[in-house]
């Protein structure tokens, strides 16, 4: 019987399965930080119980860290990330916290120290816990009961998903992105197409993604309402994990890749479903509205809810346009921006600096706009420093900052005023999610370069030389 | 977890698609290290406008919910759940869920209902509707009973309010057992500081 790859790496890790109950599905590494955590820890205190893998645990600081340098003066961000380390410290589990040259935010670290790896179950309190699935992993987010259950018993219960293929025809046109091909996607299968199902990513187009364009791909299932992303893993999937730092090594690492190898789909594997979409003819993306499927090409309008024909849409269509402070019929071209955003767990990635750099480089960010650049992790942001990307950054106006999680989700000092329009790379173009009163429009990295250099929404493709 | 088998109360409405656990909970209380009190932060920052669904005079005291298609999309703030129980709500009947929300809802003793019917039922907003989860029903005002499924084992845990923990720890052994006949990918207490 021809297996898919989700099938392969569920029931290899199924611990127990009753008719009736949701599976105990056994856990192969933990992703902790300070947000979903605390209340977890209490719980497992006042139940008396200890961590049974810290081992396969690992923690990092990025939610609520600012991301310039100096002491924290939020009191309430600064307890929250005390408790994490005292947390650590009291169970036993390994900490990269800031200021230790590794911390960074936890879907890029995970795969940076080589911890995700093919055929893996993870799971982290966060729902971008999808961005792993990249590596041929099953990666689900979870919530604060989950990971207190998972860190007293290494397993979570799960009701066993279906499974969606979601097939890439053709070939992404020059200039488009991981990006462009994911908001696309999304528009199409809505932010709901996904609800109960892993989607596997298959097509040329996914197997032509660097290991940084497959995290993005993968870390917006969940804003298509999935419970999981997933890629089988291929020699660049190897590639990119040889000689990390949690990474198999010597003869384990040929083992490792024996074992990885037979993980990808059988041939006429069967899925619940089935979904295909053409991506040659594909335009770069931006988001108009205040969910990631609520998208436009670039050379688009925004849409008129007299247009949609269902009335609670048409309804919801309009509230959008009313926060978002958007005509209908307005080109997206000539949506003009106050702030552009640099980073996020989808795109703060070394190649994602790169292709920015490539943009920016000698040019100056418009004088209305200010824009900055989150590196995704220390890592990185060594990384990119030593190869003089930040010289280019700030040399072209931008602002370059410390890793975290910064303008994505506001819970640091870097989030918009009321009223501010933003091209932001992260994942959420939800109401208020940069700041209250705040209006996110997601678009690629260099998508949001562009930009920022003309002050309003720029089509990548008239970058490009022929 | 809270136990619960039949809840009778008021009901709310809020008919609006899509509604994510950004807009439940907003970021600015998630900082808050304990588990309780995020009640009054529910839906803050809609709730800023005096026009805002459920602030409606008829809606107070609500114990039960009724929202629309995909309602808690999104992140997976456990927070978002902690926040409709902290202010009154047992229950949230809704067309569909996001995945996250209706399992953290699971996990505290809010009962995530999934019905079709979730729409038509909106005309009995302010007034008394009844879940019971033994009979798996929903009674309306007009004596009309619709029913609805839940996992058998998620109904058995919240009627009886079980510590999903404390079940899985009496398989210790079968744990036990899984992780001595496989080899641990990884170990996250070997890497280098």
């Amino acid at each position: 019987m021809p297996k898919t790859l989700f099938e392969r790496i569920w029931e290899a890790h199924v611990v127990r399965g009753e008719p009736g109950e949701p599976a105990l599905v056994f856990v192969d590494l933990h992703l902790v930080h300070e947000v979903t955590s605390p209340q977890a820890f209490e719980g497992l205190r006042l139940g008396g119980r200890a961590v049974r893998r810290p081992d396969l645990t690992v923690a990092t600081m990025d939610h609520s860290v600012p991301t310039l340098p100096g002491p924290i003066e939020d009191p309430l961000a600064r307890a929250q990330l005390e408790a994490l380390r005292a947390n650590c410290e009291e169970f036993g589990i390994p900490l990269f916290a800031t200021g230790s040259g590794r911390e960074g935010i936890v879907h890029v670290i995970g795969p940076e120290l080589g911890l995700t790896q093919p055929g893996m179950t993870v799971v982290c309190g966060d729902s971008h816990t999808s961005t792993h699935g990249a590596f041929g992993a099953l990666a689900i987010g979870i919530g604060t009961s989950e990971v207190e259950h998972v860190l007293a018993t290494q397993t979570l219960p799960q009701r066993r998903p279906k499974t969606l293929r979601l097939h890439f025809e053709g070939a992404l046109p020059l200039g488009l992105t991981a990006k462009d091909l994911i908001l696309g996607a999304i528009g199409q299968l809505g932010v709901d197409g996904g609800v109960g199902h892993a989607i596997e990513y298959t097509g040329e187009a996914i197997e032509a993604l660097s290991m940084e364009g497959r995290m993005t791909v993968c870390n917006m299932s969940i804003e298509a309402g999935a419970r999981a992303g997933m890629i089988a893993p291929d020699d660049t999937t190897f590639a990119y994990l040889e000689g990390r730092p949690g990474a198999p090594q010597g003869a384990a690492w040929e083992q490792a890749l024996d074992r990885w190898r037979s993980l990808p789909s059988d041939p006429g594997a069967a899925y619940d479903r089935t979904v295909e979409i053409e991506v040659s003819s594909l335009k770069p993306q931006v988001t108009w509205g205040t969910n990631p499927g609520m998208v436009a090409p670039v050379d688009g309008a925004v849409p008129d809810p007299a247009a949609y024909d269902d009335p609670e849409e048409r309804a919801a269509v309009e509230r959008a346009l009313e926060y978002m402070a958007l005509e209908p019929g307005t080109r997206i071209a000539d949506i003009h921006v106050d702030r552009v955003f640099i980073g996020s767990c989808t795109n703060s990635r070394l190649e994602d600096l790169r292709a920015v750099a490539q943009v920016v480089r000698g040019k100056q960010v418009h004088p209305s706009v200010r824009a900055m650049v989150v590196p995704g992790s220390a890592v990185i942001k060594a990384q990119a420093e030593a190869e003089g990307l930040d010289r280019i950054f700030t040399e072209a106006g931008f602002e370059w900052r410390r890793a975290g999680c910064s303008m994505c989700l506001g819970m640091n000092p870097d989030i918009l005023a009321p009223g501010e329009r933003c091209a932001s790379t992260s994942n959420r173009n939800f109401e208020g999610r940069q700041g209250s009163g705040g209006r996110t429009h997601l678009v690629s990295p260099v998508t949001a370069a562009a930009t920022a250099l003309a002050g309003h929404f720029v089509d990548i493709r008239e970058l490009v030389p022929a | 977890m809270k136990a619960l088998r039949q809840v009778t109360g008021v009901t709310a409405v809020l008919d609006r698609p899509d509604v994510d656990t950004d807009q439940i909970i907003p970021k600015q209380f998630l900082k808050r290290i304990e588990r309780t009190g995020y009640g009054e932060f529910l839906f803050f920052d809609w709730a800023q406008d005096p026009e805002f669904e459920l602030r409606r005079p008829e809606y107070a005291g609500a114990k039960i919910l009724i929202a629309g298609r995909n309602f808690g999309c999104g992140s997976s703030r456990e927070h978002a759940a902690w926040a409709l129980q902290d202010h009154g709500f047992d229950v949230v009947i809704a067309p569909s869920f996001g995945d996250i929300f209706r399992q953290n809802s699971l996990n505290i003793g809010l009962v995530p209902v999934q019905t079709d019917e979730a729409r038509d039922l909106q005309r009995f907003g302010g007034q008394e509707l009844t879940v019971d989860l033994e009979t798996m029903e929903i009674t309306t005002p007009d004596g009309r009973s619709i029913p609805f499924s839940l996992g058998e084992h998620e109904r058995h845990c919240i009627l009886e309010g079980l510590d999903e923990i404390a079940l899985t720890l009496r398989h210790g052994d079968e744990i036990a057992a899984y992780e001595a006949r496989t080899v641990a990918p990884i170990d996250t207490l070997a890497l280098p500081a």
